[in-house]
């Protein structure tokens, strides 16, 4: 293994200049040690805000899966059968019967609205103010898109004798675990939409160009910012893909 | 040069070809997934498909899109460790819900 001295690591510039984050130590499992050292910060190249939305995001995993693990619970405790997803979510498009449309093209939408949202986060970095603009309210559009399209998809179950406590379909358990589940969710994708707002308005005005502070906070604007949101927007798309294999696909 | 530093050195920068990759196969992977439905697969095949899928989503949305290959090991460990335990809760309750079933079952037959 080849292990460069700390000291030349310290000095040697980029990462230390005016990040005030602490110098970049070895890699790997040593690194990991070190980092974790009484005289260390621990997340090195991480400023603090992205390592507390990494701890936000750690705490609502926990409670994404919490939720699945009790749908899969009811599912298999259940002694009616569960009802046959593929058909409660068909559309009739043309006169043809395609199963599962509407959730395959909101797993599209939500898909596309993350890659707008990752160049968003490239181009914030790069210091380029209006594609980060202009890709931040593309990603709220689709966004938005992405809960209209649930509305809907709520409007027509329910119109169909969907609740919480019964269906026509089956096993009485799947109202509630399909409203709590894409309800919890789709707040998550709402709050996202709003927070992307701002943070467009942000962008566009060049608050973060000139490290004005926020509304709420004195913290100085910072494209780290828009990174820490795109991390909450792409956590998103990752609990949908969880959502979409489990409930819809199972 | 996208990896290259100048003005300013702080913040995840990588080129733009690698977003548009992980995009582009997103995109692949969940038409894979949606065929897994519109093709009718059963059982196993079915089961093994959706999850394969699902974990390489999943995979390609932290590793790139959330930045985590260029992470340290410090913030990777914190992240991706704790969930571990989800899956023993998983396995636990599968086994427990498996029980309740059968004495369900047992209930209503007798």
């Amino acid at each position: 293994m080849n292990r460069q001295p700390m000291n030349r690591l310290a000095t040697d510039g980029a990462m230390t200049r005016d990040t005030p984050r602490g110098p970049s130590r070895e890699e790997g499992l040593p690194g990991l040690v070190a980092d974790w050292g009484s005289d260390q910060r621990v997340f090195k190249q991480v400023p603090w805000g992205k390592a507390m939305m990494w701890l936000f995001l750690l705490s609502d995993i926990f409670i994404f899966a919490c939720l699945l693990v009790s749908y899969m619970t009811v599912r298999i405790t259940s002694t009616d059968p569960w009802p046959d997803t593929s058909e409660v979510f068909a559309l009739e498009m043309g006169g043809q019967h395609v199963p599962l449309l509407l959730i395959a093209i909101m797993t599209f939408v939500l898909i596309s609205s993350s890659g707008t949202m990752a160049l968003a986060v490239k181009y914030g970095y790069e210091r380029n103010r209006w594609a980060t603009a202009l890709l931040l309210i593309l990603t709220a559009l689709l966004g938005a898109t992405f809960v209209g399209m649930q509305a809907f998809e709520w409007t027509k179950l329910i119109q169909e004798g969907a609740r919480p406590w019964g269906n026509p379909w089956g096993a009485a358990q799947f109202g509630a675990s399909f409203f709590l589940i894409t309800g919890f969710h789709g707040t998550h994708v709402s709050f996202g939409v709003l927070f992307l707002l701002i943070m467009t308005v942000k962008v566009a005005r060049g608050s973060l160009d000139k490290q004005r502070p926020g509304f709420l906070t004195g913290r100085k604007g910072r494209y780290e910012m828009v990174e820490t949101l795109g991390l909450y927007w792409h956590f998103v798309d990752l609990v949908w893909v969880f959502i979409f294999a489990f409930f819809y696909l199972w | 040069m996208a990896h290259q530093d100048t003005a300013h050195p702080e913040g995840q920068r990588h080129p733009i070809g690698i977003y548009l990759w992980v995009w582009f196969l997103l995109f692949v992977l969940s038409v894979f997934s949606y065929l897994v439905d519109y093709l009718g697969f059963e059982g196993y095949l079915k089961w093994t498909l959706i999850t394969l899928f699902m974990l390489l989503k999943a995979g390609l949305i932290i590793a790139v899109f959330m930045h985590m290959v260029w992470e340290r090991l410090a913030i990777i460990c914190v992240v991706l460790v704790p969930p571990g335990v989800l899956v023993f809760l998983m396995l636990l309750m599968a086994i427990e819900g498996h029980y309740v079933l059968l004495t369900r079952l047992q209930h209503f037959i007798s």
